[in-house]
């Protein structure tokens, strides 16, 4: 705390039987800060966040939120915090004030200050006409705001969002997100936010980690991670041809200057390419091969390609078909999970 | 944490789970249709005497050649046998021409028996004889069979008693029916229960239903309950609010007994203005019996909650336990009838002890001191299984 880091977590690990979900990480986060754990599912960001929000004990290491070792001191942690879970966390058959109030009671709140706060949050995410309604009734977006101000009950100074953004239609997504920026700038609530969705780690924010195999494999703020590749001689290239091959494209993979390669449609292509001769060699390969390159194209970088080119793979092919069925059971449901 | 706090975290969570409950309208059907259908279901399965039984399909055979052109003692017989059954309506006689006949339609299913009255009846009884009287039973039906059997046999037995008194008669006029009756009977058996009247085999399972539904209610709603909201992530909810877990525990198994009070209720009404059972001991008593058989179970219903990962597996687990305990109980069946292996299990269970004291207070008026074992065997096994139970919940919650 003194340090200015109100979430800090060292060497921290976490196995189910064999499987490693969580492999010795460590990181530290800043107070007012939105901290984003960007990985593919499988990827250890879920488990991480349980075990920092005392829902699941490391196997080894530690984790302190605002001091409170998560294990030894769980019951001062939760005081603390706050969690917005994939799974959302409302009951269909209570109305909307029925559950704040149900998770608002098991907080120590006044009663008089909880009625006040219900309303609050209800106005807040504008669902006070709907307060009386059976939550089940709800759209998946009216849900989801349901589900953040239900984390918001006792003024959390930590907010956990796990995959907050998840199966919303865009402007749900867009409406949480800006939420996320609102509470934070306003209320100077540290946000840790796991996702695999892009955008969301770019757009909100302040520093990412990206995750993959329960390593976080890179910590920056998103402009300093993608200087991993603009800095350097590393480019981002996009490629149409028109009678694209599977032939063509395996040739084009072996070439020495690609780094990695990304099928889009059955013209287009991603490439992320090093070295000067890039551009040269890429086009002398098609053209041997009879193939009519259509453009060709220079992009800025994303997380997207930051995370292909130090991980050699997609966010999208997810950890999935690797992991143990074994995983899924005990988390019920990554393979259920839509895009 | 203060127990005061503890209680209050609990009576919140047991209010939203039956507010939930409350607004599960389906699930409220079923509340009240489930009870009604084991009562309906195993009271009228099982007919508490033959008297319920009525127009069984019999066949009559009339083999008897006679003696000297007489067949005087079939004619009687079958004459006093249909003077009986206009009375009773127990039987739908029909003549059928001969014994393998009979056992034709038994095989085709359109009689249920046959009564045959074999070629030397007569001769026999001129010769100072026993006749004998066939009675054909459809072997696949041994409930019926056993009925039929029983039934004609006592009728058969009155009607031979008769004849008797009437040659007594015949050979000392000076007897009247009553002491010609004693020479030809001299026993005479009455039965007295220990309350008045005669108790219906509802009366026998509405207590073990009643103990049954709200013991299991618990043993399988807290299992089911506390699985299905780990899946639908609700859980995660109140393990993340600064409560103790033993409020979650509490507050669910407030939740479901009060779901198996509700269900005993009706079943209670049920058994009272539907099936007429009357309740002879104290009702307050009946309830506390219940509460008593929820505390026992509870640790169970925990144990099983600890090992369960979801809810099809929770459910799976209650059904292979529910029903040998079901039957093993004594329940539907006495225990008494049972093979000594079985007697031995039934022993361990706790519903035994809860339905034979339940049945006790209601059917037979018993107070506190003559169901002091029962009493004792269900705290103590609340008290061991709980012990057990909280250690193996609380690892199971942080895993």
């Amino acid at each position: 705390m003194d340090n200015g880091y109100i979430i800090e977590v060292k060497n921290l690990t976490k196995n189910f039987g064999e499987f490693t979900a969580v492999d010795d990480i460590s990181f530290n986060v800043k107070k007012g800060e939105i901290f984003g754990l960007l990985g593919p599912n499988g990827a250890g960001k879920s488990t991480t966040l349980r075990v920092l929000s005392t829902l699941s004990r490391p196997s080894k290491g530690t984790a302190t939120i605002g001091g409170y070792d998560t294990v030894k001191n769980d019951t001062e942690v939760r005081k603390l915090i706050g969690i917005v879970s994939e799974k959302m966390i409302i009951y269909n058959r209570l109305t909307a004030k029925e559950n704040l109030w149900f998770f608002g009671s098991l907080f120590n709140i006044q009663k008089e200050t909880l009625a006040k706060r219900i309303d609050d949050l209800l106005e807040l995410v504008n669902l006070t006409k709907w307060k009386d309604a059976q939550v089940g009734t709800f759209s998946t977006g009216m849900r989801q705001r349901m589900n953040v101000v239900r984390a918001l009950l006792n003024m959390p100074q930590v907010l956990f969002l796990d995959e907050p953004t998840l199966g919303l239609d865009p402007q749900s997504s867009v409406e949480i997100r800006d939420f996320i920026k609102k509470l934070n700038q306003e209320n100077g609530t540290t946000v840790i936010i796991t996702t695999h969705m892009m955008v969301d780690a770019d757009l909100l924010c302040d520093r990412i980690a990206i995750v993959d195999h329960g390593k976080i494999i890179a910590l920056d703020t998103s402009t300093n991670l993608k200087k991993i590749i603009s800095g350097g001689d590393t480019m981002i290239i996009k490629l149409e041809i028109a009678n694209l091959t599977p032939d063509l494209l395996s040739a084009v993979k072996t070439l020495k200057c690609i780094d990695a390669v990304t099928q889009e449609n059955s013209t287009r292509v991603h490439l992320i390419v090093h070295g000067e001769e890039a551009f040269d060699s890429i086009v002398d390969t098609v053209r041997e091969r009879n193939g009519k390159i259509t453009s060709m194209e220079n992009l800025q970088p994303t997380l997207e390609d930051v995370f292909l080119h130090i991980t050699g793979h997609e966010v999208r092919d997810s950890a999935d078909q690797k992991m143990p069925t074994e995983h899924h059971r005990r988390f019920g449901g990554a393979p259920k999970r839509v895009r | 944490m203060t127990a005061q706090t503890i209680l209050k975290h609990s009576f919140r969570i047991a209010w939203k789970d039956l507010t939930e409950l409350f607004r599960n309208r389906l699930g409220l059907v079923l509340l009240i249709v489930m009870p009604l259908f084991m009562m309906v279901m195993v009271g009228f399965i099982y007919p508490s005497n033959g008297a319920s039984l009525s127009n069984l399909p019999i066949a009559m055979v009339n083999e008897d050649s006679g003696f000297n052109n007489s067949t005087i003692p079939s004619q009687t017989f079958i004459l006093t046998l249909q003077g009986i059954n206009n009375q009773t309506g127990m039987l739908t006689l029909t003549n059928v021409s001969s014994i393998s006949e009979v056992k034709d339609l038994v095989q085709r299913g359109e009689l249920s028996g046959g009564i045959v009255i074999p070629s030397n009846f007569s001769q026999s009884i001129y010769s100072g004889q026993q006749g004998t009287i066939i009675i054909v039973t459809d072997q696949s039906n041994p409930q019926i069979s056993a009925t039929i059997q029983s039934v004609l046999t006592s009728v058969f037995n009155n009607m031979g008693t008769m004849l008797a008194q009437r040659q007594i008669q015949l050979i000392n006029p000076t007897l009247n029916a009553t002491s010609s009756l004693a020479a030809v009977k001299p026993y005479n058996v009455q039965t007295e229960g220990v309350v008045p009247g005669t108790p219906s085999y509802f009366d026998f399972i509405a207590p073990g239903i009643m103990a049954m539904t709200v013991m299991m209610s618990v043993m399988t709603g807290l299992p089911v309950a506390i699985s299905q909201e780990k899946e639908i992530g609700t859980m995660d909810g109140m393990m993340v609010a600064p409560i103790n877990r033993l409020s979650i525990l509490l507050g669910k198994t407030i939740a479901q007994t009060m779901r198996g009070l509700i269900q005993g209720v009706i079943i209670l009404v049920l058994a009272v203005g539907i099936f007429g059972v009357a309740i002879q001991g104290n009702i307050l008593l009946v309830f506390a019996l219940l509460l008593l058989g929820v505390f026992s179970f509870v640790g169970l219903g925990i144990v099983i909650t600890s090992f369960t990962k979801d809810q099809e597996t929770a459910q799976m687990l209650m059904m292979t336990l529910m029903f040998p305990m079901m039957f093993l109980s004594g329940v539907f069946f006495p225990i008494a009838q049972m093979p000594w292996y079985m007697q031995d299990i039934s022993k361990v269970l706790p519903l035994t002890y809860a339905s034979d004291a339940l049945r006790k207070v209601m059917v037979l008026g018993a107070g506190i001191p003559q169901i002091s074992t029962e009493l004792i065997i269900l705290i103590v096994f609340g008290i061991v299984m709980i012990a057990i139970a909280l250690p193996v919940f609380r690892r199971m919650m942080t895993r």
